[in-house]
C-alpha cells in the first residue's frame, strides 16, 4: 500500500506540487471497508427484504425451494394482535419509559456533580465508571442473582426490614415486575453516559451566566430551567435519540431473564420476538417481515440523527 | 442562618452522592463477594456481606471452569480468537478508509459517508434470520470466521467514523511541512501523522474489542454447538432453568467475562463522551 502512494516523480525541494493522483485510489483504499459491508450487511439486508415475501419455514432449511407470497407475511404480522402488535406496543411503552428514567436520572447525577465537592464527584464518577464498563449480560446475570426468588438479597434485606416473609417471592414471574428489573438493569447500565456527557457540558457554560443569573435572584430550580437546560439543549436531543435506539432494541437483558425464570410470552421485545418467531419456531419468512418493519422503524427514529450529524459535519 | 443552611445542603448532596456511589458500585461489588464465597453463605440467614479470610473460596471458579453443562476452555478460546481478528480487521480496514474519506476529495465520498452513518443505525436484532441463512449457505455455521466476518461489518461504520475524526484532527499542514523538508508524501505520512494517530487506533481497537467480547445476539443464532460457544453463550448456559441455578459459580464465570471488558473500557473512556459534547454547546 506504501508503495502506491508514493509520488513517481520526488518533488524539487522548496516546492510542493500537488501530486497526481489516479483517481481510483480512494476507491482502492474503500474496497476492503465496501466488500465486507456490502457482503455482511447490503447483502443480508437484500436476503431479509426476499425472505420476508417467500413462504420461509423448516421444510426450507432442508433444501425445499422457497415460494413466492407476496405481502402475505406482512398481512399475517399486521393482522395478528396479541402477537406482534402486543410486542410492538410493549416495547414501545418499556423504551419510552426507559428513555424518560434514564435521561432523568442522568440529569440529576450530572447536576448533582456539579453541586458537590471535587473528593465526593471522584467518589460517584468510579461507581458510574463501574456500572457503566459491565457488560450487559454480565449486569443481566448480576441483578437477576440480586433479585432470586429463594436467595436473593434483595427479598433477604425486604424480610428484614418489613418483617413479612419474602422469601420465595419471585420478581420474574409477573410481567410488570419483570420489566422493573429490565429497567433497573438498563438504567443502571445507561445513567452513567448520560450522566457523564450531561456533565461535561453543563460545565462548559461559563460561570459568569450562572452568577448574573443568582444575582438577579433566580433560584436553583429557575436556573436549572432558564439557563443550564437551554445551554445543554442539544447534547440531550441526541441523548434522546442514542437512548430510544437502544432501548427499542433491547435483546440480551429481558433473553436472559428469560432464562432465569420469566414468561417469554409475556415479556418478549421486538428483537426477542424475532428471535423466537424466527429462530425457535422456525417461521423464518414470517421473522424476516417483522425484521423488515424493525429496520424501518428504527431508521425512522435515527433519519433526525444522521441529518443533524450530517449537518454539523457541514458534509 | 445562611451559612449553617448552606452546610445542611452540603451535607445533604454530600449523603445523595454517597448513595448514587453505593447504587452504582453495589451490583459490582456483590457480583465479586458472591464469587468468593462458599453456598451456604451466599443466602438465607447466614448471608456473608463480605469474603473474610475464613469463608474465602475458589470453589466457584473451580465450578465455572470445570462445568459440565459447556467446557471453558473453547469458549474462551473462540473468544479470544473472534474478538482479535475482529479487531484487527476493524482497524486496519476501517483506517485506510478513514484515510481516503480524509484525506482525497472525490465523487461519491459524500454519499459513502451518509451511507456509513445509516448502516450503523441498522438493527442486528432484526437481521439474524437472514445472516443465519447466509452464513449458513457458506457453511460457516459454529465457525470463528463466519462470527468475525458479521462482527467486522458490524463495528466498522463506527470505527470508520471515529477514525475518520481522529485523521481530520492531525492538520495536512504537518504532512506538507515534513514534505517541504524533504519527506516523500508516504514517508511524511508515516512519520507525522501516523505517530499523531495512535491514541485514536487504541481506542477504536477497544471499542471492537468490547463489542466482540460481550456480543451476544449474533453468536447465539450463529454459534449453536456446545464447542462453538463464545464466552456470553457459556455464561448463559449457566442461568438456563433447567435445573437449581448455582449462583456462586455463575458470579464467578460472571467475573471472568467483565474483567477483560472491565479493564479495556476504563482505557478508553475519556474518549467516549468527548465526542458528542464539543461543539455541543451553544456559547
Amino acid at each position: 500500500m506504501s508503495t502506491t502512494l508514493l509520488d513517481p516523480v520526488a518533488p524539487p525541494r522548496q516546492e510542493i506540487r500537488q501530486p497526481r493522483r489516479p483517481p481510483y485510489l480512494p476507491w482502492f483504499l474503500l474496497s476492503a471497508a465496501m466488500v465486507i459491508l456490502g457482503v455482511l450487511t447490503g447483502f443480508p439486508l437484500v436476503r431479509l427484504v426476499a425472505m420476508s415475501f417467500q413462504e420461509y419455514e423448516r421444510a426450507q432449511l432442508m433444501g425445499q425451494p422457497a415460494q413466492w407470497v407476496g405481502f402475505d407475511n406482512y398481512a399475517a404480522i399486521l393482522t395478528d394482535v396479541d402477537g406482534f402488535w402486543t410486542v410492538l406496543a410493549r416495547s414501545f411503552v418499556l423504551m419510552v419509559v426507559l428513555v424518560v428514567v434514564t435521561i432523568v436520572f442522568g440529569m440529576l447525577v450530572a447536576l448533582l456533580m456539579m453541586r458537590v465537592g471535587k473528593g465526593m464527584r471522584l467518589l460517584v464518577s468510579v461507581g458510574l465508571l463501574l456500572a457503566w464498563a459491565m457488560p450487559s449480560l454480565a449486569a443481566t446475570t448480576v441483578w437477576g442473582w440480586l433479585f432470586d426468588t429463594q436467595y436473593g438479597v434483595v427479598n433477604n434485606l425486604l424480610t428484614t426490614i418489613t418483617g413479612d416473609r419474602w422469601f420465595g417471592y419471585s420478581w420474574l414471574l409477573d410481567p410488570l415486575s419483570f420489566f422493573v428489573i429490565v429497567g433497573c438493569i438498563v438504567v443502571w447500565g445507561a445513567v452513567p453516559f448520560v450522566a457523564f456527557t450531561l456533565y461535561a457540558g453543563l460545565t462548559q457554560i461559563p460561570e459568569e451566566v450562572i452568577e448574573a443569573a443568582q444575582l438577579d435572584g433566580a433560584n436553583a430550580f429557575q436556573r436549572f430551567r432558564l439557563i443550564q437546560l437551554p445551554y445543554v439543549r442539544s447534547i440531550v436531543t441526541v441523548l434522546v435519540v442514542l437512548s430510544m435506539i437502544w432501548d427499542l432494541k433491547l435483546f440480551t437483558q429481558v433473553f436472559v431473564l428469560q432464562d432465569i425464570g420469566g414468561d417469554r410470552e409475556l415479556t418478549s421485545t421486538i428483537g426477542v420476538y424475532i428471535y423466537q418467531t424466527g429462530m425457535a419456531q422456525g417461521h423464518y419468512g414470517v421473522a424476516s417481515a417483522i425484521g423488515v418493519v424493525f429496520v424501518i422503524v428504527m431508521l425512522a427514529i435515527a433519519y433526525p440523527y444522521v441529518r443533524r450529524t450530517l449537518r454539523e459535519e457541514e458534509l | 442562618m445562611i451559612k449553617i443552611r448552606k452546610r445542611l445542603a452540603d451535607t445533604g448532596f454530600g449523603a445523595l452522592a454517597i448513595m448514587v456511589f453505593v447504587l452504582s458500585a453495589f451490583p459490582v461489588y456483590w457480583m465479586v463477594s458472591t464469587s468468593f464465597l462458599p453456598n451456604n453463605r451466599i443466602r438465607g440467614e447466614n448471608l456473608a456481606f463480605f469474603p473474610t479470610p475464613d469463608v474465602f473460596t475458589l470453589d466457584n471458579y473451580r465450578a465455572a471452569i470445570f462445568s459440565p453443562r459447556a467446557p471453558f476452555p473453547p469458549a474462551v478460546l473462540n473468544s479470544i480468537g473472534v474478538t482479535f481478528l475482529t479487531l484487527v480487521i476493524a482497524v486496519v480496514v476501517g483506517f485506510v478508509a478513514a484515510l481516503a474519506l480524509t484525506r482525497f476529495q472525490f465523487k461519491g465520498r459524500r454519499t459513502f459517508i451518509v451511507m456509513i452513518l445509516v448502516v450503523q443505525m441498522i438493527p442486528g436484532e432484526a437481521m439474524i434470520i437472514s445472516l443465519f441463512r447466509i452464513i449458513d449457505g457458506w457453511q460457516l455455521l459454529n465457525t470463528i470466521i463466519g462470527l468475525t466476518l458479521v462482527y467486522a461489518a458490524g463495528v466498522l461504520p463506527f470505527t470508520i467514523w471515529t477514525l475518520r475524526g481522529f485523521v481530520n484532527g492531525v492538520p495536512k499542514e504537518l504532512e506538507e511541512a515534513a514534505m517541504i523538508d524533504g519527506c516523500s508524501r508516504a514517508g511524511a505520512f508515516w512519520r507525522v501523522t501516523f505517530p499523531l494517530l495512535a491514541p485514536g487506533l487504541v481506542a477504536t481497537g477497544v471499542f471492537a474489542f468490547i463489542q466482540a467480547w460481550n456480543e451476544f445476539v449474533t453468536a447465539l443464532v450463529i454459534m449453536q454447538r456446545p464447542d462453538a460457544m463464545t464466552l456470553p453463550l457459556w455464561l448463559r448456559t449457566f442461568v438456563q432453568a433447567t435445573q437449581a441455578t448455582n449462583w456462586g459459580a455463575v458470579m464467578a464465570a460472571s467475573v471472568l467475562i467483565a474483567i477483560p471488558a472491565v479493564i479495556f473500557f476504563l482505557i478508553v473512556q475519556g474518549r467516549m463522551t468527548g465526542g458528542l459534547v464539543s461543539g455541543a454547546v451553544k456559547g
